[in-house]
């Protein structure tokens, strides 16, 4: 995660070094005979996606609208694969010439981005549980907890009307609405058709506004701007957009409205240029949220794998062989995969049989995760006892469970001391994962901060801040209990 | 009051205990001698069960048991652990307590004594092993000497019916031998049952009333410290004695 918002402030100075560089970006481009565009296959259907019929072949909307703008520029498109929510960082750090991945014109992307003309008309579509009538509209959705993605245009919408309920992926909101971890959806007319309208259960309340998908690239490169929507007026004119809209049914007479697109509309998309907002004391109190919450997530996992955890451990030390395989059989298994996986599993692979909401599965998962870390450190505890300190316990008179929890662990407990509280304040950090799982915590504040103030460098500094401010007093203490150990 | 009916004990293929019958009275004090591996140490250790046997019957007052580890032989156990006091090669202190907190530990935690009740106690044993000014001290604070000491006082503090004591001073550096068997000397004196296995022969013709020489898991002399010392009947004895 660190090495994560460190290279997100990198990528803040970059666009400057390379601005310098380069001589025009159209010059670049026909020099090398590439378009390069990028776009996350992660987003699906029908936007950019493998081919399931040709693994490792592209196939969507986008993958042709890309291939005929390269065309009309004399040059061949160029795919590279980004995480979603890291296009715009990596537009301006120059991986790639343009975005073109259902990039919505959102008021904070413009500005940070140049757009070219749109390329797409979406409607949000609002969705909601058949048997829950209370979703009606946009104005009914006040203190409703709504699913949208992160960054996305409908965020923007929900932020003053909703509790938005935040995702990466785009069949998790409409699954966790089926369970009723949400009341409502608001998404892209293109998502809700694919991913939430087949589910039996859920109802489309209506759309309830329109926006823009149109190609991003970097306000420094109008020359490239020139050339893209020029190229895209030709495709839209010869009806070659409306074409490919149609072979994946998603043309529709919003579309229209493309073929006739004048400057002026593009300036109403664009809306009156706003100065970013500063960030300022509700920034700050949201960002202190979200080390509260954190801290709390942290805390309580750590308390539920600090004793799971010991569990684990006597059994793999002392349980008879049965409860020793089936412990270290957990040890293994928790240790070799991804907590992250854990943490998708426990909360959508699961949520048939168990429906935790949001924040029990993220303290869960974590818990679980950590306590298997915990079992090998105080497993090394226990085994860095010597031997005789159980056989005088014994010699005493004493039973094996009085001989543990009196001689063996305490002793083993203050050897694996020092470990725990680095655990501890690993598991701080690993916090930030349960993003995923909408838990909006500090990093969570963080990067959402950034889009809305278009920079990561204050939200940044302060999201570290926040961190270094609790992991100090506790590495500290380690430190100071290392030195206590080593006296005794 | 012990006595030990045909044990045997094997570490794979050796031999450590060989079908070996002994009976130790109340109030006798006896020192085990022989070479090393002789199986003194695992014949006290037989007593109160920190080593398995595969055969053969440990009889301590109206308590026995034997090799199966059934329920009715750990229950024997256990029992016999309450009137057995121990006192190992390396003392074993519990790291993590005083020396206080080590005599009080097992009076307070298995036999339930009220904690000024044992700690009066605590003390007074700490004094009696001439530790009045360590009660605070913890382990890795303490001497050898200290340490052993404490540990005797630890072992005495269950009021046992008989003390075993597993090479007590050889860990120690010669210096603080003397402070150690000093103590047991006054163990002896006040008529305490004890199983001591030794090297210190000096002290063991001294204090012993009796002494056992093990050789090959086998008893091959038997009888008071001036017949087994002076006139051994086995060759080996004259040999480990340099007769």
């Amino acid at each position: 995660m660190w090495a994560r918002l460190l290279l997100c402030v990198l990528f803040l100075f970059a666009p400057a070094l390379a601005a310098a560089s380069e001589p025009t970006a159209m010059a670049r481009v026909k020099t090398s005979g590439v378009l390069r565009w990028g776009g996350d296959l992660q987003g699906g259907e029908p936007y950019v996606y493998e081919d399931p019929a040709h693994p490792g072949q592209l196939s969507g909307f986008e993958v042709e609208l890309a291939d005929a703008i390269a065309k009309e520029l004399g040059v061949r498109a160029e795919f590279h694969q980004n995480d979603w929510s890291q296009l715009v960082p990596s537009l301006e750090r120059g991986t790639f010439d343009v975005i073109l991945n259902g990039l919505e014109v959102t008021r904070s992307r413009v500005g940070r981005v140049a757009f070219s003309h749109p390329y797409y008309v979406f409607a949000e579509r609002l969705m909601a549980r058949k048997d829950d009538p209370r979703v009606k509209g946009l104005e009914s959705l006040a203190g409703t907890r709504t699913g949208t993605l992160s960054n996305s245009f409908a965020s923007e919408l929900l932020a003053t009307r909703a509790v938005p309920v935040l995702y990466e992926g785009v069949e998790e909101p409409y699954l966790d609405l089926a369970r009723g971890r949400t009341d409502a959806v608001l998404l892209d007319d293109i998502i809700a058709a694919r991913y939430g309208q087949p589910h039996a259960d859920l109802r489309v309340v209506g759309d309830v506004a329109e926006g823009y998908y149109a190609v991003a690239m970097s306000p420094s490169e109008p020359d490239l701007k020139v050339a893209i929507d020029r190229a895209l007026a030709a495709i839209v004119e010869r009806g070659e957009l409306d074409a490919i809209l149609r072979r994946y049914a998603i043309d529709n007479a919003r579309q229209l409205r493309l073929h006739s697109w004048s400057e002026k509309d593009q300036r109403a998309m664009l809306g009156a240029e706003q100065a970013a907002p500063v960030m300022g004391l509700s920034h700050v109190w949201l960002f202190i949220k979200g080390a509260f919450m954190t801290l709390l997530v942290s805390v309580l996992a750590m308390s539920l794998a600090v004793p799971f955890g010991m569990a684990l451990a006597l059994g793999r030390s002392f349980g008879p062989r049965w409860l020793a395989r089936i412990a270290g059989a957990y040890v293994e298994v928790f240790r070799g995969t991804p907590v992250l996986l854990q943490l998708y599993v426990l909360y959508y692979g699961l949520a048939s049989v168990v429906r935790l909401d949001a924040l029990a599965t993220a303290i869960l998962g974590l818990g679980m995760n950590y306590a298997a870390y915990e079992a090998e450190v105080y497993r090394a505890g226990i085994a860095a006892v010597p031997k005789g300190q159980m056989a005088a316990a014994y010699a005493l008179g004493m039973s094996t469970p009085l001989a543990l929890r009196r001689v063996l662990l305490p002793q083993a407990f203050r050897l694996a001391l020092p470990n725990v509280t680095n655990d501890f304040i690993a598991l701080l950090k690993d916090s930030s994962l349960v993003s995923v799982i909408t838990v909006v915590e500090l990093t969570k504040q963080m990067t959402i901060t950034a889009v809305d103030v278009r920079s990561f460098v204050l939200p940044g500094a302060l999201c570290a801040g926040l961190y270094f401010a609790m992991s100090y007093p506790l590495s500290r203490l380690a430190r100071v209990l290392e030195a206590r150990l080593a006296r005794a | 009051m012990i006595s030990l009916t045909r044990l045997s004990k094997r570490y794979g293929d050796r031999t450590v205990l060989d079908d070996l019958s002994i009976r130790f009275d109340k109030g006798e004090v006896t020192s085990l001698v022989g070479p090393s591996g002789g199986g003194k140490s695992t014949l006290l250790r037989c007593v109160n069960g920190l080593e398995r046997f595969e055969s053969g019957e440990v009889r301590v007052q109206d308590l026995a048991f034997g090799p199966r580890g059934s329920p009715a032989d750990r229950r024997a156990l256990a029992a016999i652990r309450l009137r057995v006091g121990f006192v190992f090669q390396d003392w074993n202190l519990f790291a993590h307590r005083t020396a206080l907190g080590n005599v009080m530990e097992a009076p307070v935690h298995v036999k339930k004594v009220p904690l000024d009740e044992a700690k009066e106690r605590g003390m007074a044993l700490l004094e009696k092993v001439g530790l009045a000014h360590r009660v605070l001290a913890y382990p890795h604070e303490m001497s050898g000497g200290e340490q052993q000491r404490v540990a005797i006082a630890r072992a005495l503090a269950m009021d046992p019916d008989a003390l075993l004591l597993d090479e007590p001073t050889s860990a120690l550096d010669p210096s603080r031998r003397s402070e150690v068997l000093e103590v047991l000397r006054t163990l002896a004196n006040e008529g305490c049952t004890m199983i001591l296995v030794t090297h210190e022969m000096a002290f063991a013709r001294d204090v012993s009333h009796r002494i056992v020489v093990l050789h090959g898991g086998q008893i091959v002399e038997d009888g008071a410290p001036g017949q087994v010392l002076d006139a051994p009947k086995d060759a080996r004895t004259r040999a480990m004695l340099g007769l």
